[in-house]
Order: structure tokens, then C-alpha cells, then sequence
């Protein structure tokens, strides 16, 4: 026993040694830096701060360097890093009809007020492998132009102002925030602690999803009505200077989504809602968020739920992709005692087998 | 906090100076490090001690369902805070996002000599004051570089009519 103990610990040792080998690759190729990462694959960051649910660039680079790229394994220490940090508390509630917009898009009104302003955006790109890219290339300094000092209203707020759509929820006085990251999911969840699984979900799970949803699993009939991304303030209350103290601003995307409508005879007609938000500029999550948040408001709108993207406990449970590499990864983890079981049963049972088939066999052969 | 009996004017009061702090602050949250550092070092410091030492920590940052219903916990952040006493007597608070807790005592540093009568008018002029303009400055840049990205429909219909 023993000895098997010392061999694995340098085995381990030693394949740790070589992971950092490979990590680093061939020496004669520069070493990437964090600046260059969290600068030049500013997304992949933006997606490593979501989904490790921790907003700081420079770790969100560092877990991406550390991980070889490998965005789970990247989020996962994200994630893990923040168990070493003391947590002061909870911002003010940031407000992104605030925001210092950089993208503003409507899909639902050619004219929104503050106009569609559509940033740094793949959109309209031809998807096409750019070979200048490979090496050298020096972009053009970007356009400018006279700056509006018009406000940017969100679209929700422009259609609420009519009642066209269902305003949203407002706060229930002293409920506290539901804080899955304090205390484990249970069911039914309220919208809160939905909203706050599916904004560190996997981008991936909740694509899928919410694609399901628009192929008819739980169709919601969605406009994006609104996408905006841009940096946002932040605030925090701070108990020793006994005000609410500015600490920054972050990068956020938000979506609101427009769905289908519904009325009662007690009620007049009006569309409803999905939410996205997350940190960064993460389109596709956001817009996926959103449209898995009005899946998952089925039961809440009087609408059967049938499909996948309806059943919350399934999308909750399975969100997590942190979550989900360590139950299908650990399979990779020494089962030999269970394994070893397993085929003893398994031997036995054969032997049962082999001697009930020998003892038919006898006595067909005596008949 | 509690309401002051003399007559002071509202750009006196108690609530004016919370905005200037806070105004102080913001400014000093979006700076560099460095560039606190440097304007710092070209004025007087007063006498002062770390009331609370520089420290790292998180905040759960907290959206609003549908942007403007009630809140939820979208995901955390690094942050840094501080204390400093004056040996006047004045007590700074310095909060960033980041893990530079340097930054953090330095804008406790300046909170506190926001708060001085003897400091304020300086530490406005020399830090704050040139931090401001470069704030403001990239916030124009990046509001120009995206304004024009915008799209204007109108131009069609008049080359049209």
C-alpha cells in the first residue's frame, strides 16, 4: 500500500512538471502575457469573469493562462479564487439605463430614442479568415463623431410608458436577495436566484437552450428589443463612512427581450419579458439568458410547461458547468475499490450463470 | 449627519460636502494608481496613520430584474479598501474595484483631505482637478468613437426626397 502512495505522489509530481512544460510550449516562441490576453482576447476574459462569477480582468487572464486556454478549467479557478477573498458585501442595485453606452442596438424600433449605436460588433462582418491578421497588422485609429448628449432610454422603459408591456417586478420589502452562493438551490426558485444561476451558467448550455426554445421546445415568440453594452458605475454602501461610496465602473451587457403577449379579462393585453444580464461584452449569453429567463416563467404566465427550457430544476441543476466537469470529470478519479467490487459481483454472477447453464445442460443430456 | 443649526448655506452643509467626497471619489476610483501617485507626490502630505490597513476583498455586485425591478445578485468583484486618520483628526475612506490596495489607501488619503479646511482647496486643485480632466477626457474619446458607429436612417431619406 504503501508504496503504491509514493509512486503515484511522483508520478503526480512529475506530470505537473511536464503540464507547466507543455503550458509554456516551445520556448523560443515569446511567452503571453496577461496585458496581451485580457487586451487582445478580451472576450474570452469577459466569459471567464461571467461564468467564474468574479469581475477583475487581470485573474480572469491569469486563469486563462494557467488553464492553456481551456475556459471551463479557467472559470473553475475563477471560481475557486474567490473562496480566498473575505466578502465586505452587497453593491447598490447598478443601474444600466445609466450606462455609458458603447452598443445599443433595438431589433424592435428602426428610430429608439438615443439611435441604434452598434460598437465593436461582429455583426455585418463577413466570417471570413482575415490573413492580414496573422501577423503585423496595425488597425486604423477609429472614427470619431460629435457625441449626443441625448439619453439612451431603455426600450422596455419606452413600451412600459404605454403599458405595452409588463413592467417589472419590484422588490418584496424586507425579502432578502436570494443568494444561491450562501445557500444551496432548492425548489420552486424564485426569478432572483434564477437570474443569478443563469448569469454564471455556461454560455454553451444556455445557447442550446434557449435555441430549443425558438425551434419550438417551449416556444416564447422573442424580439430583442434592446441590447446595450457599455461600463456602468458601481456603488457600495459602506458601513464606516456611512454613505454610499463610488468604486468604479464596470463593463456590463444587458438584453431585454420582447415575447409573446398575454391578457385576461381582467387584464388588458401586453407583451412580456426575458432578462439577460452579465459582465463584459457577452452578447450571445445575455440574449441566450434572456430567452431561457421567459422560458422559465411558463408556470408564473399560465403556460404549460412541456419542454426542457420550462423545467427549471432541470435547466438549474445543469447550468453550472463548474458543477458539471466535476461529476463527469471525476470518473477520471482512481474507482479501483468500487470497480474492484463491481467485477467481483460480477464474476460471481457469471459463475452462477455458467453453473446453472452446466446443470441444464446435465440434465437435458440425462433426459 | 445630523442637520446643523447654523446658518450655513447649501454649499456648506453636511450634504454638500458628502458630494464633494463622493465626487472626489468617483474621480479617484476610474484614475490610475499611478497617476494618484504622481500628482500626490507633488504636493505636502499631511502627517497621517493607516486607521485601517489596505485590504483586498470581494462585493457581490446586484443587477435589477428587467433593469429596473428588484435586485438580484449577478456575480462578484475584487475590491480594495482603506482608513487613514489625519493627525488633525479628519478620517478618510478609500474603496476601489481591483486588488490594488495602495489605491485604496491612497484615495482614503485624499478623502480625508477632502475633509480638511486647510487641505481641501489643494488637494481639489493639484489631484483631483487634473485627475478629472483625464477622466473626462477618455470618457469623450470613447463617447466620440462610438457616436460614430451610429447609425442614421435619416440620411437615406433625404438623399432620397
Amino acid at each position: 500500500m504503501y508504496v503504491a502512495v509514493k509512486g503515484g505522489e511522483r508520478a503526480i509530481e512529475n506530470a505537473h512538471r511536464l503540464l507547466a512544460h507543455e503550458r509554456r510550449g516551445d520556448r523560443d516562441v515569446p511567452e503571453v502575457t496577461l496585458a496581451q490576453i485580457s487586451e487582445q482576447l478580451a472576450l474570452g476574459v469577459d466569459r471567464v469573469m461571467t461564468e467564474g462569477s468574479l469581475y477583475d480582468r487581470e485573474l480572469a487572464a491569469l486563469a486563462i493562462k494557467q488553464a492553456r486556454g481551456d475556459m471551463i478549467e479557467a472559470i473553475f479557478l475563477a471560481r475557486a479564487f474567490r473562496a480566498t477573498l473575505p466578502r465586505f458585501g452587497a453593491t447598490e442595485p447598478v443601474n444600466t439605463g445609466e450606462m455609458q453606452v458603447r452598443r445599443r442596438i433595438s431589433s424592435t424600433f428602426k428610430d429608439v430614442p438615443g439611435g441604434q449605436i452598434l460598437g465593436p460588433t461582429f455583426d455585418y462582418t463577413h466570417r471570413l479568415l482575415d490573413p492580414q491578421l496573422a501577423e503585423g497588422f496595425v488597425p486604423d485609429q477609429p472614427a470619431t463623431a460629435e457625441a449626443s448628449q441625448a439619453a439612451t432610454p431603455r426600450v422596455t422603459d419606452i413600451l412600459g410608458r404605454d403599458g405595452l408591456i409588463e413592467s417589472s417586478p419590484q422588490a418584496d420589502g424586507d425579502a432578502p436577495v436570494g443568494d444561491l452562493t450562501r445557500e444551496p438551490l432548492s425548489f420552486p426558485a424564485d426569478r432572483d436566484l434564477r437570474l443569478q444561476n443563469l448569469a454564471r451558467g455556461d454560455e454553451g448550455f444556455l445557447l442550446a437552450l434557449g435555441y430549443s426554445t425558438q425551434r419550438g421546445y417551449g416556444r416564447n415568440h422573442p424580439f430583442a428589443g434592446e441590447i446595450r453594452f457599455g461600463e456602468v458605475e458601481v456603488e457600495f454602501f459602506a458601513e464606516d463612512a456611512g454613505f454610499a461610496v463610488p468604486l468604479g465602473a464596470i463593463e456590463l451587457t444587458e438584453c431585454q427581450m420582447v415575447n409573446q403577449f398575454k391578457g385576461s379579462t381582467t387584464e388588458a393585453p401586453c407583451f412580456t419579458r426575458g432578462y439577460g444580464l452579465a459582465f463584459g461584452q457577452s452578447e450571445r449569453k445575455t440574449m441566450s439568458m434572456a430567452l431561457v429567463d421567459r422560458a422559465l416563467r411558463a408556470g408564473e404566465l399560465g403556460e404549460e410547461a412541456v419542454a426542457p427550457a420550462q423545467d427549471e430544476e432541470f435547466v438549474m441543476s445543469h447550468s453550472d458547468n463548474v458543477q458539471s466537469t466535476g461529476f463527469v470529470e471525476h470518473l477520471k478519479l482512481p474507482h479501483y475499490v468500487d470497480f474492484q467490487s463491481e467485477l467481483g459481483l460480477l464474476r460471481k454472477l457469471r459463475q452462477e450463470f455458467a453453473e446453472a447453464n452446466e446443470a441444464v445442460a446435465m440434465q437435458e443430456a440425462a433426459e | 449627519m445630523s442637520s446643523t443649526t447654523s446658518s450655513t448655506t447649501s454649499s456648506t452643509g453636511p450634504d454638500s460636502k458628502q458630494a464633494q467626497r463622493k465626487a472626489a471619489m468617483a474621480v479617484l476610483a476610474h484614475s490610475a494608481a499611478a497617476d494618484i501617485a504622481g500628482l500626490l507626490a507633488a504636493i505636502a502630505v499631511p502627517a497621517h496613520e493607516n486607521l485601517r490597513e489596505p485590504e483586498n476583498g470581494l462585493v457581490m455586485v446586484r443587477g435589477r430584474i428587467g433593469g429596473d425591478g428588484a435586485p438580484f445578485n449577478l456575480g462578484e468583484a475584487t475590491v480594495s479598501r482603506a482608513a487613514v486618520r489625519l493627525a488633525t483628526g479628519e478620517v478618510g475612506f478609500g474603496y476601489t474595484l481591483g486588488r490594488d490596495a495602495q489605491k485604496a489607501r491612497m484615495i482614503a488619503l485624499c478623502d480625508a483631505m477632502v475633509q480638511s479646511a486647510a487641505l481641501s482647496g489643494e488637494v481639489e486643485a493639484k489631484v483631483i482637478a487634473p485627475l478629472r480632466v483625464a477622466v473626462n477626457a477618455e470618457r469623450a474619446r470613447k463617447a466620440a468613437e462610438t457616436a460614430a458607429t451610429r447609425v442614421d436612417f435619416y440620411t437615406m431619406v433625404r438623399g432620397e426626397g
